[in-house]
């Protein structure tokens, strides 16, 4: 690593620096985003925020490089595309559907293209004379073309792009008109880009979607049984869905619809007969969780199973919610996995043991990852989310220790400014900072495609995790960065 | 219990073990509503019928995998090439997300952009605010040198008027009255990326020429045009001209800028065409162009400056590279020097010694309009047939060239040519009408998989294989580079298919 180590510099000096280099208009909305981990007052009972002085879910700053994606990110990519017998047609120009085609690794079983269509691009290619004349006819049409094509596809998403909230088309009209033609589940989804500030209102329109054109629209046919439960806001992203699956399904749990990573239709539908919903990415699919409960009786509990201490505690707390034969199978699935733990702790702590990370990801990973990285004796000394609100920021406080730095919605530029700073001996962020991270000799993992790994989810996940955290920075190639005849003396 | 610490079974594996083969058995069985096997099975047997090939070659409205992406990504790739330059992207902030990841994808490398950030206010209001903003934050954050502004589709359907928006922000003092801000409208729902480079080029040379004087000199002007190969492609450029002593600016060089090292420091900016030479390069005796439909607007410019232009189709194989020497030799008025001479003879030794395996062999081509061009013409200089000619935004005068193309050479007449059809009817076209081999880029994989037929990565975007993009494929040794990827998946190809022992190894040849 070419560069010396600088001196530590406290996190709230770092903060002061960065903002000076910003025009004084930006640098005061930027000041609300960035804060330090504070102490826990002593003598509080309850889980207090440490964080919670962080200004979040508001608009990015214009020109700063934001890492922030849209709405159309938010529910195209993250909670419907994910279904893997609907087919999802990005509605509008080319683009959209481009760039996220086939890049958010939710896996699934199925024949692509027969009766699975997750990792393909269908799009209306919107030109010129659709946006002058609007798109609804050209919808209506896309949407025979599909049933013609595509006779097994269980149902069909329309996925907005900016255009079409911009030139008033009549999604909602089509989708109705459609369904009875075809006798299909359509859902029109109102995610054009520039709604809301970030992929978060996406998430939230898709589950108002989900509710409004799967669920209301008629009951599943599932028959209800004690032990039935939901995976919500589970991707699947290499897997991680079912490394989870067949930990609950060991406890003695039904889990009778993933949402919405490998999900069917069928699966959307029938949720709402189960006893208990399990969430785990809160941020992208809460609003589901609190309609299913106000409506169905559903009650829900948010879960983590990333790393052994919060796999262990989570199948406790699951397990609780059910009979004692539940929670028995709960205790020995967990000592069944501790020999794995055992040797995945052997083999890689003493590798990991004190190195400092620092986070930079979406909806759940920028808390729920911090203790598996604690797991294997590492640290966190910042974190932050691209588009959480203020009660990610609250359940935060639950996993960090004082003194982290915390970003919402970091810049590019404060990004590499604290890294540069702090060196941690690991970064876990996306594709977009990867590079920039990496050329400066520092260790990177994606933290939101597992960098093409995983699954993380589950013990058998977690001993993944270990074995790329360890590669990633125990790696020879950091070393090779200065040549011999440059190094200083 | 499948895993274990001493060997760490990821998700290549492990979703293969009998725990997880009997979860997901279960899973449909119980709770997919699965469509039975027996009907999947017919249904994919349908998808490959001449039956279903008409009723998909039929459709109007709906477009599956389409092989091309829009405008403000190819104006943010020109942008990337110019010394210093910030590509400031006015409209939605996803869409400069999605740009930025899709090009780190592809080459491993940082890639800088950023958004004016326009939400539900400026669709009512404008994105003027934003744009005003905007442009001080970057210009004071990231310190560009200049700054190339494109459009989302959401500023061009609302109308936004990047001039007028430009002028505003100098006067508002977000950036000094001097300092270089080109743009381009890019809307995402004309054309394509290339359409976007295209725009994006004339944007950032109208910048600089307006209100200049030309006074020409001998110096060349070469614009590469959208290459994910560029990296290796520029350099070997640049090597070909140092070879022939041409003096010549690149317009637009991203060879440094996705080719930065891992030496401690992260360069957001590298390389690229000087301002100085740019602004210079108004006085060139002429401008060639490496692809015609990257460049139609801008060469057209640079013909009503008064320079001679030449448009070129993504200069490959021998006769590619042939007319590119061959144009600069007459533009520039240099002799091809002895040493390209040789790199040509070694080129085509090369395909001599390895004729009998290419000869005959089918091929479907697929990518942007010059690259399909050149690889259909290359491909009929080692004796193979192309078989299906696809570009999704190809458009009818690009059939017509490519028709040209085909008739000139008998290995060309089984070919058929399909201008803005997209990857599903390739599927359709190739379950019907197979072919040896398909060229095209990371996408093409479905397609190997479903038909079986091996997919040769040689054009943007690559994403599941590194590097190749370092490489050149331009030129002579570029040649070289393009006839061995091709020849190893001939030869790796037979062995797969001899390899098997005591079954089909009796060809199972040690010399080939």
């Amino acid at each position: 690593m070419a560069k010396d180590i600088p001196d530590p510099i406290a996190p709230e000096k770092l903060i002061e620096e960065v903002l000076s280099a910003y025009p004084a208009k930006a640098a005061k909305k930027r000041a609300k985003h960035l804060g330090v981990a504070a102490p826990v007052s002593e003598g509080e009972t309850e889980i207090v925020s440490k964080c919670d002085t962080v200004k979040s879910n508001i608009k990015s700053v214009p020109g700063v490089m934001t890492i922030r994606g849209c709405a159309y990110a938010g529910s195209k990519g993250v909670v419907w595309g994910p279904i893997k017998d609907m087919v999802h047609i990005s509605h509008g120009p080319v683009g959209c559907g481009h760039y996220s085609w086939s890049q958010r690794r939710n896996y699934y079983t199925g024949t692509t293209g027969v009766d699975s269509f997750v990792t393909f691009q269908f799009t209306t290619d919107f030109q010129e004379k659709d946006i002058v004349f609007g798109g609804d006819k050209k919808l209506e049409k896309t949407i025979d073309e599909i049933n013609t094509l595509f006779p097994l596809a269980k149902g069909i998403s329309v996925q907005s792009e900016c255009p079409i909230g911009l030139i008033g088309d009549d999604i909602e009209a089509v989708a109705k008109k459609k369904k009875k033609d075809i006798n299909k589940t359509i859902v029109p989804v109102r995610c054009e880009g520039f709604r809301g500030v970030s992929q978060s209102l996406g998430h939230h329109i898709a589950n108002d979607c989900i509710r409004d054109w799967v669920l209301e629209a008629g009951e599943g046919v599932h028959e209800p049984g004690p032990y039935d439960v939901n995976i919500i806001g589970d991707y699947n992203i290499g897997g991680d869905a079912w490394s989870s699956r067949i930990l609950l399904e060991e406890i003695g749990l039904n889990v009778i619809a993933s949402w919405s990573g490998d999900a069917t239709l069928a699966e959307i539908e029938n949720a709402p007969k189960a006893r208990l919903n399990l969430i785990h990415c809160y941020r992208s699919m809460n609003y589901i969780c609190r309609h299913m409960e106000e409506k169905h009786g559903v009650a829900w509990m948010e879960y983590n199973f990333f790393g052994p201490s919060q796999i262990a505690a989570s199948l406790r707390a699951i397990a609780a919610k059910f009979d004692k034969s539940i929670q028995d199978k709960a205790e020995a699935v967990i000592a069944k996995y501790q020999p794995l733990v055992d040797a995945v702790l052997a083999k890689y702590k003493p590798r990991l043991e004190g190195k400092s990370v620092m986070l930079y990801v979406g909806g759940l990973r920028p808390r729920h990852v911090v203790t598996a990285y604690h797991d294997l004796g590492m640290e966190i000394v910042g974190t932050g989310y691209e588009f959480a609100h203020g009660d990610d920021y609250k359940r935060t406080g639950e996993y960090i220790k004082e003194g982290t730095l915390i970003y919402d919605d970091v810049t590019g530029y404060e990004l590499e400014k604290f890294i540069e700073q702090i060196r941690p001996d690991l970064v876990g962020s996306g594709i977009k900072e990867k590079y920039p991270v990496q050329k400066m000799g520092i260790p990177f993992r994606q933290m939101h495609s597992w960098d093409y790994s995983g699954p993380y989810h589950g013990y058998d996940g977690f001993a993944i995790f270990a074995r790329d955290m360890d590669l990633a920075i125990n790696n020879p190639v950091w070393g090779l960065f200065d040549a011999p005849w440059k190094k200083s003396a | 219990m499948p895993q274990s610490v001493d060997k760490v079974l990821d998700h290549n594996k492990l979703f293969h073990e009998p725990e997880y083969k009997q979860m997901l058995e279960n899973k449909r069985a119980k709770y997919e509503n699965a469509t039975p096997a027996p009907q999947v099975t017919e249904i994919l047997d349908w998808t490959k019928s001449w039956e279903y090939r008409e009723k998909n070659l039929a459709r109007e409205a709906l477009v599956i995998n389409p092989a091309k992406a829009c405008q403000p990504l190819g104006a943010v790739f020109a942008a990337a090439g110019y010394e210093g330059t910030m590509s400031f992207v006015h409209g939605s902030q996803g869409c400069v997300a999605y740009y930025r990841s899709h090009l780190s994808r592809h080459f491993k490398e940082p890639s800088s952009a950023v958004s004016s950030s326009m939400t539900e206010d400026a669709a009512v209001f404008g994105g003027l605010t934003n744009m005003v903003e905007g442009l001080a934050n970057t210009y004071a954050l990231y310190q560009p040198r200049m700054i190339a502004v494109s459009t989302t589709c959401m500023a061009e359907v609302i109308g936004d008027d990047l001039n007028s928006f430009i002028i505003q922000s100098r006067d508002k003092e977000s950036i000094p009255q001097d300092f270089p801000v080109p743009f381009a409208h890019t809307p995402a729902f004309v054309g394509s990326h290339v359409d976007g480079y295209d725009n994006m080029q004339k944007g950032i040379l109208t910048y600089f020429w307006k209100d200049a004087e030309r006074q020409e000199t001998d110096s060349i002007n070469i614009i590469p045009g959208f290459d994910g190969y560029a990296v290796g492609n520029i350099r070997e450029l640049n090597r070909i001209l140092a070879a022939m002593g041409v003096d010549c600016t690149i317009l637009s060089d991203v060879s440094d800028v996705y080719d930065t090292p891992s030496d401690g420091e992260f360069r957001m900016y590298a390389g690229g065409t000087t301002l100085e030479d740019t602004r210079a390069a108004l006085n060139a005796r002429a401008t060639i162009s490496m692809q015609e439909y990257c460049t139609r607007k801008t060469l057209e410019f640079c013909a009503d400056k008064g320079q001679k232009t030449a448009a070129l189709h993504y200069p490959m194989g021998v006769a590619g590279t042939d007319e590119l020497l061959m144009t600069l030799s007459e533009l520039s008025g240099k002799p091809i020097p002895d040493s390209l001479t040789l790199e040509r003879g070694r080129l085509v030794d090369a395909m001599a010694d390895s004729q009998a395996y290419l000869h005959g062999k089918t091929y479907a081509i697929y990518g942007d309009p010059d690259f399909v061009y050149a690889m259909a013409r290359f491909v009929m200089e080692t004796g193979g047939e192309p078989r299906h000619c696809l570009a999704t935004n190809g458009t009818k005068e690009w059939a017509a060239q490519m028709q040209a193309l085909l008739a000139s050479s008998p290995f060309g007449q089984g070919c058929q040519v399909w201008a803005g059809k997209d990857l599903w009817h390739l599927r359709s076209i190739l379950a019907t009408e197979p072919t040896d081999m398909l060229i095209g880029n990371s996408y093409g994989k479905y397609l190997q998989r479903d038909l079986g037929i091996p997919l040769i990565r040689l054009t943007f975007p690559i994403f599941d294989r590194h590097h190749h993009h370092r490489f050149p494929t331009w030129g002579y040794q570029g040649g070289l580079n393009v006839l061995v990827k091709i020849l190893d998946t001939v030869l790796d190809k037979i062995d797969t298919d001899t390899g098997t022992l005591g079954e089909t190894d009796i060809s199972f040849d040690l010399t080939r």
